[in-house]
């Protein structure tokens, strides 16, 4: 059944049946796909693009290793995709490539879409021992990027504090948690982007109705 | 890049490898060759250089007659209107005005994006002027890639200006057979009227086959800050990136514009939209 799917990706001979060969093949659900499917963001063609990034972050945690493999020598613009499925999985085995991107990449794209994952992260996959440092280091560069140039890579960056200061709660990490809510507070009084300020004020509000 | 007190005159900012200051970017605009003539109108605009004697150059620059392309264009002037729409200084609104009447068409469609971003109601007669004839008039001009008038833009400052006494000239424009314009005209008459059926039939192009359409109406929709475009403008074919954007534009609209910022069930459900596409 997925060999049929496979096949109309190497056939597609359009634009359009290339993005649709790619959602028939991600629809699929088979972790028989994942190398097909991390090729694809390889190809040039957002929409089959993006179509592959849905499919490998429902795909999950399986998708990781084979991702993380053929990351190395990849065109940019396939790295950039990849970025995005990471972000979505939010498996820690990719944290370094997510606070690298998220503080450097010089796409705003893929530093918003590292930010916002960052906030994501699946912690309880690490060994208990890693989790503090891996924290310190993600809180660290959303801070950073809670500066960027870009409004929408702040936006993203408030977006990721607000999630990492939720797994911060329940691991009662209380000075950390108020080093984000003072930072959201300055973000509010100083930010010259209506639309961050109200993102902020949002992340504050959702804080403090969960108890932080 | 990093940003400097853009106060100071010797205020410098690095590009790349080399520092351009403020200064000399004023000299390059006075007395450089054409090149870095051109150069030093976008960096001033780019980097919002607004002092005035930066707006003084600039102003002279839009009657400058040395740079000009072989089809007699005038790209200097076209880079000195750009950047004064920038500047916010309404001294260049009737210098700008006079440029609404340059032989070089991408120099009015500079100027009125400029009287536009200026925000000055004394240029809409001008602007008005410029759609006479109406649609009938509105056509290709013969070996150019361009309308007679820059149509689009024309009716889009209008639209933002407030121009209410412009709605008769505007209206015809809602069946140009330029999809561009079309919806130029169509947003617009939204932000004069505060009808939705124009906010609708905006909505409508988001589906259209065209991605360059789509883009520029995801552009319309954030400028007129239309809430119930909010759904479809999540599912557009189109970057993410436009889409946030757009969204941006319809948030920023509907927030609270007071020192108390409040954030209506509205906002929340567009931030939410937002955060799904980022």
């Amino acid at each position: 059944m997925i060999e049929k799917f496979i096949q109309a990706i190497e056939e597609a001979d359009s634009a359009p049946k290339l993005v649709k060969a790619v959602r028939d093949l991600a629809d699929a659900q088979t972790t028989e796909a994942i190398p097909v499917l991390i090729k694809v963001l390889g190809f040039n063609n957002p929409g089959a693009a993006v179509a592959a990034v849905d499919g490998l972050i429902s795909l999950g945690n399986i998708a990781i290793p084979a991702l993380l493999e053929q990351l190395d020598g990849y065109n940019y613009g396939a790295r950039a995709w990849a970025i995005r499925v990471l972000a979505g999985i939010g498996d820690p085995r990719g944290l370094n490539l997510l606070l690298d991107a998220a503080a450097n990449d010089f796409a705003l794209s893929v530093r918003r879409a590292a930010a916002k994952g960052l906030g994501n992260i699946q912690w309880a996959l690490l060994a208990t021992e890693e989790i503090n440092h891996a924290q310190s280091q993600t809180l660290a560069t959303l801070m950073k990027t809670s500066q960027d140039v870009e409004w929408v890579v702040r936006y993203a960056a408030i977006v990721g504090l607000q999630g990492l200061a939720t797994e911060l709660f329940n691991r009662q990490e209380q000075d950390a948690i108020d080093q984000i809510l003072k930072r959201l507070t300055e973000i509010i009084e100083q930010d010259d982007t209506l639309a961050v300020k109200a993102r902020a004020l949002l992340a504050q509000q959702k804080l403090s109705v969960s108890g932080c | 890049m990093q940003d400097s007190d853009l106060g100071s005159p010797a205020a410098e900012i690095a590009v790349g490898d080399s520092v351009f200051t403020i200064e000399r970017a004023i000299a390059d605009l006075l007395h450089g060759d054409n090149s870095s003539q051109y150069y030093a109108a976008w960096w001033l605009g780019k980097f919002r250089v607004n002092d005035p004697s930066v707006v003084d150059s600039l102003i002279e620059a839009l009657r400058d007659e040395s740079d000009r392309t072989e089809a007699g264009g005038y790209p200097l002037r076209r880079n000195a209107a750009r950047a004064l729409g920038k500047l916010g200084d309404s001294r260049a609104v009737e210098p700008l005005i006079e440029c609404l009447e340059c032989p070089d068409y991408y120099v009015r469609e500079a100027a009125t994006q400029a009287l536009e971003m200026l925000g000055n109601s004394s240029c809409i007669p001008a602007l008005i002027k410029l759609l006479a004839g109406g649609v009938e008039e509105a056509v290709m001009v013969t070996g150019k890639p361009h309308l007679v008038q820059p149509y689009d833009a024309v009716i889009e400052a209008l639209g933002t200006l407030g121009a209410t006494e412009a709605i008769a000239q505007i209206q015809p424009f809602l069946d140009h057979p330029m999809k561009r314009v079309e919806y130029s005209a169509t947003r617009a008459m939204y932000q004069l009227t505060n009808d939705a059926i124009y906010g609708d039939r905006l909505v409508a192009g988001l589906q259209g086959q065209d991605l360059q359409l789509r883009r520029s109406v995801l552009m319309d929709l954030g400028a007129i800050g239309y809430l119930p475009a909010v759904p479809v403008i999540a599912k557009t074919f189109a970057e993410n990136s436009l889409k946030l954007i757009a969204l941006k534009g319809i948030l920023e609209h509907h927030l609270s514009k007071t020192d108390d910022l409040f954030l209506s069930s509205d906002c929340m459900e567009v931030m939410q939209v937002m955060d799904g596409l980022l």
